[in-house]
């Protein structure tokens, strides 16, 4: 019985928490939603989470690419416009999907993904920002935002290696 | 009756809102405390438990008093 008693109260703190590990490597609105959602959720469900933005993913913890995120209806066919790519092409139809979506989200009550952005911030969940990448495509550190971190392929592995979850996006 | 000594009105929040606030709610209340989320989303319905059961927190009840209109007593465990 004292047994059992000292164990639910110390297993808490000795049991390691869950560990989830995302890789976030798209830069578009539809794309953009997965990681953050995941990740604020893993956080209040007690687990430690790590995103790594590689590639286009830097553009959602880029400071001024994170606030107008895109759609692409081009080869997109479950764009919330779904139209033939040479209609696609035609110069405004990007920032129509974007409107579109924006409002799909709106009406179903969900919540920004730059709000949820904060959450995951706020929750403690890191934030890598992929050194290689801002490299190639000239983004420097300042143009991130505040809180998250740099880091390569080693980086991101260390924290994946003891990971129960890992997801690419 | 069980006690309420908080509720948390995560109405008109869709995933992962309901489940967030919760978390943030509950974490306010002392330890062994109770509190009511009262939700609109029918994933709520699958999302508080899963939450709970994975955190360690008591589900004491989850009811479903109509259509889209949900409520939830969830006890602090740890």
């Amino acid at each position: 019985m004292t047994e059992s008693i000292s164990q639910s109260i110390t297993l808490p703190s000795e049991e390691k928490p869950k560990r989830m590990a995302i890789i976030a490597s798209a830069g578009t609105l539809d794309a953009a939603y997965t990681p953050v959602i995941l990740a604020s959720t893993a956080a209040a469900m007690d687990m430690e989470v790590a995103i790594f933005f590689t590639f286009y993913g830097l553009n959602l913890i880029h400071k001024k690419k994170s606030k107008k995120l895109k759609v692409s209806p081009i080869a997109n066919p479950a764009a919330p416009m779904p139209v033939p790519n040479i209609i696609g092409m035609i110069p405004g139809m990007t920032g129509m999907a974007t409107w579109m979506m924006n409002r799909w989200m709106k009406k179903a009550n969900v919540i920004k993904f730059l709000e949820l952005r904060d959450v995951c911030l706020e929750s403690g969940v890191r934030m890598i920002g992929c050194q290689m990448t801002m490299d190639v495509m000239g983004i420097k550190e300042e143009e991130l935002i505040d809180g998250c971190e740099l880091g390569g392929a080693a980086s991101f592995l260390e924290f994946a290696k003891d990971a129960d979850i890992t997801l690419f996006m | 009756m069980t006690e309420v000594h908080q509720t948390l009105d995560a109405r008109n929040l869709s995933c992962p809102m309901p489940v967030l606030k919760s978390k943030k709610a509950l974490k306010a209340l002392e330890i062994n405390q109770v509190l009511e989320i009262l939700t609109t989303d029918p994933g709520s319905m699958a999302d508080i438990p899963a939450w709970t059961r994975t955190t360690g927190q008591e589900l004491i009840s989850a009811e479903e008093l109509g259509p889209k209109d949900y409520r939830f007593l969830v006890r602090r465990r740890n």
